[in-house]
């Protein structure tokens, strides 16, 4: 880990966003604009059964009655829908039996990336499914996980090959009436991925689904449903990144999460599009919509995100805590530099008996950026004996940035211990002389303080990837000092 | 290695110090002694290169290097060494993670690969034992709750583990009870050789007996006012600042 964090820290120096290039492949894709021509379309494409085709068009004509929501801290220029192509994939047969089969630019790409697509890397236990644009590209170890009864591909071929699952969750726990861009996802979602572990099986290896957005004015609409049945596990990871472009792009995603009785999952996110340049111009709008049921008794479900790209992020990962003893986590770091707006938080709805929750925010904001923390912990009246702790930490960097906590706490319960505690703070000119009297440069310094100010969090993601978000979060710093 | 002419400096507008001249040489020891707010912090902070310190007159010269030209950082890698008088806490940062930035950065300044893990770790505790710091501190962040004495110790620890050319140790004896001034001292001793020199300042003769200083300076108001052998701190001891005040313009 220290050594890591040495490598990491020499690395600052060179770190304008190194995931920003474009890969040049041939996508197919469909015409700008969105109707309900373009929803059959979309299903047509992806050769969906009947009910897929009825629940996207249902989605679609409730999302035209809604309007785009308003936020208090987040600025956002109007977006136009009708300029989004809605579904673009690169030109290849999806389905792929061996590495040999991939696109060797596509390939190049998730190189790159640092995506542990190729053999050597697979022997480090990842499981890895790709979504590039739209279309899920390639899921690895999926044989060894069958295997286990485990089922890990994309969401189309899940739709295929297990409709009934499918029907059966999709929906279950963020239904399309939620939110606008909860409706807008179900209506024209692309992919993403799919992941259901079967009474009993503990899944051997993190599994783990890429994101990226290449072409041109597209928007990424992907879902994700990852089921736990009875005494199940699951970790599960999802890395994003999109090239550097002028104009911004839409993303607004689902993940659903399903824990039956005794079932975890850890779901971990870094994410990391494209934040826009210092001027504020270009990036990713990032509307996300994640949820997760702890639907039987002792189940849990962790929330772990490092969320440090994106020009505006949206997105509050909660846990619905229906079963008796079930437990909800949320370790969220997010970092706003320049012109960036993030709005992140969660929702612990605690339904059951002794449900607990624990929620661990830490933002950190630099430049003239905005960071909130927006969190909800609700307590029903026959939720005996719930606990809520929540932790919401800010240190700014400078002072023209703002950092706001919004917490919301409604608790029908006597019972309910909810606690909340918040702090501010600046990385004070006298640490960083410390610091650098002992020969540190101020960035590295910096990259120092921060990965400690973090630390808490960084420690919930599986190890390989706590080494990524150290790196991402000095990266996403540079230049904020001095 | 260490020459400072005529050197003027001031924070927010105030001009703190005012001209102030000399010279360490390698293998000496210089004491700084003074009245509380007489700018020996402000003139040790100056030379590693604090920033919310404006230099408006004179030269420093460091090894024939114009030292003002250079950042903090550059400062440290070339070999100065600041025992801060009040240690910065750092929260989340562990002693070891942050001393194996510092002695990689200095490496990597000096042209040297990155020291391993088990060099390091063996580093660590060998400079442990020289300042008789309890291992757990070494394991947890950087100062913070630390106990005064145990900041200060802390302070000798990362000295010996960076070994630098010239050490300035901002009042590092004070706050330590009688043991741990003879251990600190004694650490500073062991650490001393005929290349590299040490500044001390400090308010008590004490120190003196154990690091015995070659130069004794008093410094008031902005200026030293006086220079003299170690015999000059018995004397202070002894008749305190007022006497040297006299004829002192202010
Ligand atoms: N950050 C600052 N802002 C304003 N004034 C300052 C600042 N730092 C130091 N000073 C002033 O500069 C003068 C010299 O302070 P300095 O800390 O150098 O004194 P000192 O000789 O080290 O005193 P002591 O023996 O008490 O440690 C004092 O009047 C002090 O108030
Ligand atoms: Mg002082």
């Amino acid at each position: 880990m220290e050594k890591d964090q040495d490598k990491i820290l020499n690395e600052v120096t060179q770190g304008e966003y190194k995931y920003g290039f474009v890969t040049d492949i041939e996508n197919e894709s469909i015409a700008k604009g969105l109707n309900e021509d373009v929803v059959r379309l979309i299903s047509q494409k992806k050769n969906e059964p009947e009910f897929m085709l009825e629940s996207r068009l249902k989605a679609f004509r409730y999302w035209q009655t809604m309007k785009m929501p308003e936020w208090a801290h987040l600025k956002i220029p109007e977006i136009n829908y009708q300029d989004i192509i809605y579904y673009s994939a690169p030109k290849q047969k999806v389905t792929l039996e061996s590495m040999d089969d991939v696109d060797p630019d596509l390939k190049a790409t998730f190189d790159k990336l640092g995506i542990p697509l190729d053999e050597q890397k697979m022997m480090s236990g990842v499981a890895v499914d790709a979504v590039m644009d739209s279309v899920s590209v390639k899921t690895t170890f999926k044989e060894s996980l069958a295997e286990l009864g485990i089922i890990f591909c994309s969401f189309s071929e899940a739709v295929q090959e297990h409709p009934d699952l499918v029907k059966k969750y999709m929906g279950s726990v963020v239904p399309y009436t939620d939110n606008y861009f909860a409706a807008l996802n179900s209506a024209v979602f692309s992919d993403g991925s799919f992941c259901f572990i079967p009474k009993g099986v503990r899944c051997p290896m993190e599994l783990s689904t890429y994101f990226r957005i290449n072409a041109a004015n597209t928007g990424q609409f992907e879902r994700t449903l990852i089921v736990a049945e009875d005494d199940a596990y699951v970790s599960y990871l999802e890395g994003c990144t999109a090239p550097q472009r002028d104009e911004n792009q839409l993303h607004a995603a689902i993940v659903e999460i399903v824990a039956a009785k005794n079932a975890e999952v850890k779901y971990s996110t870094v994410q990391n599009w494209y934040p826009g340049d210092k001027n504020g111009k270009g990036g990713i709008y990032n509307f996300v919509t994640k949820r997760g049921k702890c639907a039987g008794n002792n189940s849990k479900i962790s929330w772990t995100q490092v969320e440090t790209g994106s020009a505006v992020t949206w997105k509050y990962p909660s846990c619905i805590l229906l079963g008796d003893n079930s437990v909800g986590e949320f370790y969220s770091v997010a970092v706003t530099n320049n012109h960036q707006q993030a709005d992140t938080g969660s929702k612990m709805i605690h339904i059951g008996k002794n449900t607990k929750s624990i929620i661990v925010s830490k933002g950190i904001s630099a430049g003239v950026s905005q960071n909130s923390y927006r969190g909800l912990v609700k307590v029903v009246k026959n939720a005996t004996n719930a606990r809520n702790f929540s932790q919401c930490d800010s240190l700014l960097l400078g002072d023209k940035c703002g950092a706001h906590t919004f917490p919301y706490i409604e608790v029908d319960n006597k019972d309910a211990v909810v606690e909340h505690e918040a702090t501010t703070s600046k990385i004070g000119e006298d640490q960083i002389f410390y610091c650098n009297q002992r020969g540190i440069k101020t960035e590295d310094a910096i990259g120092l303080i921060v990965n400690g100010y973090a630390k808490e969090v960084l420690n919930k993601l599986p190890m390989e990837f706590a080494v990524e978000a150290q790196k991402l979060l000095a990266i996403s710093l540079e230049g904020s000092v001095g | 290695m260490l020459s400072i002419k005529n050197l003027h400096a001031n924070i927010e507008g105030k001009e703190i110090l005012k001209g102030i001249d000399f010279e360490v040489k390698a293998g000496e020891v210089h004491a700084i002694m003074g009245p509380n707010g007489s700018g020996k912090s402000t003139l040790a902070s100056v030379l590693a290169g604090r920033e919310i310190f404006e230099v408006t007159e004179g030269k420093v010269d460091y090894f024939e290097k114009d030292l003002l030209e250079m950042t903090p950082e550059e400062r440290a890698s070339e070999g100065i060494f600041l025992g801060f008088q009040y240690p910065i806490e750092i929260p989340g940062v562990s002693m070891v993670n942050f001393m194996k930035t510092a002695v990689n950065q200095q490496r990597k300044h000096k042209g040297l690969e990155p020291m391993s893990s088990s060099d390091f770790l063996k580093l660590m505790r060998e400079k442990k034992d020289l300042v008789e710091l309890d291992a757990a501190l070494a394991s947890r962040s950087v100062n913070e709750g630390f106990s005064g004495g145990e900041k200060k110790r802390n302070e000798i620890f990362q000295m010996a583990m960076l070994e630098p050319k010239l050490s300035i140790l901002d009042e590092t004896d004070s706050g330590l009870d009688i043991d741990a001034l003879r251990i600190v001292a004694n650490g500073v001793n062991k650490l001393k050789s005929k290349d590299n020199a040490t500044i001390v300042i400090t308010h008590y003769q004490r120190l003196l007996d154990y690091i015995v200083p070659d130069f004794v300076h008093v410094l008031y108001n902005g200026r030293i006012i006086k220079s003299g052998g170690k015999e000059l701190a018995l004397e202070l001891e002894e008749k305190g600042y007022d006497w040297l005040k006299k004829g002192v313009d202010l």
